[in-house]
């Protein structure tokens, strides 16, 4: 009993260490910072604020949680002294940063940075308010983890939306148009940046509301529908995905011409997502070098096409087949040299495939064909019934067209017999030539049908760019399509829509991140394989693979009764 | 004819030489057991069969045709299943979408479903667990599923590669009382093993390798007999 009710000062201190170098460390790097420029709530709290004292919270919300059968007290206790410790090395900062000229060696440690700091209330009385703020915040983390969970969920949804929306209230706003209704509502709920003080209670209380409403009155909804005759559940479900069209359909009206583009850019990612999501979610095919097919797909349309160095005279549409064709060659060009690789040795060959087609592209060897490192200028772009699709609003509807095609494609395969002989051999390819499935045929299947689908996304970008430059197929590309699949839950085809928006979209819309790009990709990929390492929308075989222990979906038992 | 014979087959990974003029039959109906200790062959042998792995030098005859020409998932569609060594099953998968894979071969729905009802009678364990990831089943189940899995193939030639191996000695029983039960249904057996004892009890005739070579063949009653056997395999003085 003695020891149990004894505090934990070693836990308490690493977390409230950790919390600090957290802190500091994002202040350091700038981070914080950049950042500050970005209010969630318009002249109140920016996303600065939000990296620098999240810390606090989450050390306490971690430590309450930890300690879950632990007095009350006891954690408030814990909370304060990590909120606390965690303040420590942000007042040294404060207080250090101009007699030794830190600004020599940490550019970042701006005054801007030392004002935020100190809250804006000189350095002395600035510095007490920000420990007694972090350490408020320490406590607050852990009255987060305290409450009971039919409070906390729509507390934290309520929290989550606001901040969600804050963010992004720069194009949300936009959105709302500038005369009449639209624009009294855009002044009421957002300030010159981010919401304004009732634009957050209106949006906390929807949410919120909306949450309480879903926890209580969810289940009995779902019931009703449960209940329903077959008959009207299908055409529930069919206007459903009718709504869902024709929500796509009049998107660009919705989002003008700035998200549009941001939109366009997204569905070229969610094309060539969906492609190898096929080589590496259907068939376990781990492809490194998936740029190549877009690059090809890009170039066969600029040669195809009368450009500077088109050798034919082909519209986008007709050249568009053969940018598919070519790259489907391609991919089985690369098929089948790598038919017995395995694993880390297939990553390996296919990685320098892909910097093979960059450096050839890049050549000057090959630079008379296709132009070298100037690339190729003038690419026609595509046209309906004399219309030039250039604006993003009409680019828009050609990838949505993609997409879709794309989606229905892989959804049916995924369910045929070839998604079968893709799942098996991914799970064990000699088991799977055991039950007399073809794996030549299957492996460059795999590889053909993702290649496509990348082929028509770079025929679609040379003709959205209409030009083309090397620099556009670098490897960061294959990296960005392949961690848009992880994060949105690897062989999931939903799951590639939420990743592209997540990793491209987000990125577009926030253009401060650009500059952390790799360090968030670094800092996402790691909590996501900590938190939820199926990604955000799993396929129903990656769930069950990582959640088996904790929910064993044993002989035909009622799942979630609990 | 027989419904399989193996003349002289040579078979080598790499440069050793694993298999050196392996000659057998199996005729329709038998259960044929080969018995011999770890890296005999024996494992070697049924890939072989399989087409997992080429013959060197020697012919593989299925009802007098030559395997050769034929790819490991062709082989499949001539009605040869294997059990793999170590229950080599997709274990990310449930047991149902695992038998449903064994039945890749085949097209005719109809049958598939009769022959799922007849698996999950021989093996009532998997019926209930028809939901559950493959990879969570006890290691008897996993046996079951891998030889279910094959059934559904409509093999009539079965390789099985140590269905005994790793299991406690009341599921081995088990497993050889269902190893019987299918023969008696119809389906031709090649039953590899280390536990001879329990083999030559199942099985009506059976062969011993030693080193990639057949040193005996006999009925199993004979090879019960047989002195040198009883030594080496049956633990007996």
């Amino acid at each position: 009993m003695e020891t149990q009710a004894r505090f934990n000062w070693r836990d308490n201190f690493r977390l409230g260490l950790l919390a600090a170098v957290v802190a500091l460390s994002l202040c350091a790097i700038g981070v914080v910072g950049t950042f500050a420029q970005r209010d969630i709530i318009g002249g109140v709290v920016s996303l600065g604020h939000v990296f620098l004292f999240g810390a606090a919270l989450g050390g306490g919300y971690l430590a309450a949680h930890r300690d879950a059968d632990g007095g009350t007290g006891r954690a408030l206790l814990g909370g304060a002294f990590i909120g606390f410790l965690s303040s420590l090395p942000l007042v040294v900062l404060a207080l250090v940063a101009e007699p030794f000229h830190l600004r020599q060696f940490l550019p970042n440690v701006s005054p801007e940075l030392l004002e935020m700091l100190t809250l804006g209330q000189g350095q002395m009385p600035g510095l007490l308010i920000l420990v007694a703020v972090v350490t408020v915040l320490g406590l607050v983390g852990v009255g987060m983890a305290r409450l009971p969970s039919h409070v906390r969920r729509p507390l934290l949804t309520g929290l989550g939306v606001v901040f969600l929306i804050g963010l992004l209230s720069e194009t949300i706003a936009l959105a709302w148009g500038s005369h009449g209704l639209g624009l009294r509502i855009r002044r009421f709920m957002f300030a010159s940046k981010g919401l304004s003080i009732p634009g957050v209670l209106v949006v906390f209380a929807a949410a919120t509301g909306l949450n309480v409403w879903w926890n209580t009155q969810g289940s009995r909804v779902r019931q009703r529908v449960a209940a329903l005759p077959p008959r009207r559940q299908q055409v529930l479900r069919w206007g459903g995905i009718a709504l869902g069209i024709l929500i796509l359909l009049i998107l660009p009206f919705l989002l003008r011409r700035y998200l549009s583009e941001v939109i366009v850019n997204v569905g070229l990612y969610i094309l060539m997502g969906l492609g190898l999501n096929i080589v590496v979610g259907f068939a376990g095919l781990l492809d490194l070098g998936y740029v190549a097919f877009f690059a090809i797909g890009a170039y066969t349309m600029a040669l195809l096409t009368p450009s500077e160095y088109g050798v034919a005279n082909l519209s986008f549409w007709t050249a568009l087949p053969f940018c598919v064709l070519a790259a489907v060659l391609a991919g089985i060009f690369l098929g089948v040299p790598v038919l017995r690789m395995r694993g880390d040795y297939l990553a390996i060959v296919t990685l320098g495939f892909g910097e093979i087609v960059r450096i050839l592209v890049l050549s000057d060897f090959l630079a008379p064909l296709i132009g070298g490192a100037q690339g190729i200028l003038k690419i026609p772009n595509a046209s309906i019934g004399g219309l030039e699709i250039v604006h993003p609003e009409h680019l828009y509807y050609l990838v949505l067209a993609g997409c879709l095609l794309a989606f229905f494609v892989s959804w049916r395969l995924r369910d045929a017999r070839l998604g079968r002989q893709w799942m098996a051999m991914r799970e064990d390819e000699d088991v799977a030539e055991a039950m007399g499935i073809n794996l030549v045929r299957t492996k460059l299947l795999a590889f053909a049908i993702g290649a496509a689908f990348s082929g028509m996304s770079g025929a679609i970008f040379a003709a959205k760019l209409s030009s083309v430059f090397p620099h556009s197929f670098s490897l960061m590309v294959s990296i960005n399509v392949l961690c848009l699949i992880i994060v949105g839950g690897i062989g999931s085809l939903p799951g590639v829509v939420v990743g592209a928006l997540a990793l491209v979209g987000l990125p577009e819309l926030l253009r401060e991140f650009a500059e952390y790009r790799l360090l968030m990709y670094g800092a996402l990929l790691i909590l996501m394989m900590l938190a939820r390492p199926e990604g955000f929308w799993p396929s129903e075989v990656r769930k069950r693979e990582l959640h088996t222990e904790s929910a064993p979906t044993g002989g035909g038992s009622p799942i979630g009764s609990a | 004819m027989p419904m399989l014979e193996l003349q002289d087959v040579h078979a080598y990974y790499g440069n050793i030489h694993a298999l050196k003029g392996i000659s057998l039959t199996v005729e329709e109906g038998e259960i044929v057991t080969l018995i011999g200790a770890n890296g005999a062959g024996k494992t070697t042998t049924l890939r072989t069969i399989s087409g997992l792995l080429k013959p060197r030098q020697g012919k593989v005859y299925l009802e007098g045709e030559d395997l050769d020409q034929y790819k490991a998932h062709e082989i499949v569609y001539k009605g040869v299943a294997m059990v793999p060594e170590g229950r080599g099953i997709f274990a990310k998968l449930t047991v149902a979408e695992n038998l449903d894979m064994g039945a890749y071969s085949r097209r005719d729905k109809k049958g598939i479903a009769e022959d799922l009802e007849r698996v999950f009678e021989l093996f009532p364990r998997l019926k209930e667990r028809r939901n559950q990831v493959a990879g969570t089943l006890s290691g008897g189940e996993q046996q079951m599923l891998a030889t279910a899995r094959a059934l559904m193939a409509r093999p009539r030639l079965l390789l099985m590669d140590e269905p005994s191996m790793g299991l406690a000695p009341v599921l081995v029983e088990d497993v050889f009382d269902r190893i019987m039960e299918i023969n008696h249904e119809g389906t031709t057996i090649l039953l590899v093993e280390q536990n001879a004892h329990m083999a030559l009890q199942v099985a009506h005739r059976g062969y011993v390798l030693q080193t990639g070579e057949i040193v005996l063949g006999d009925t199993a009653d004979g090879l019960r007999q047989n002195p040198m056997v009883q030594k080496a395999y049956l633990g007996m003085e």
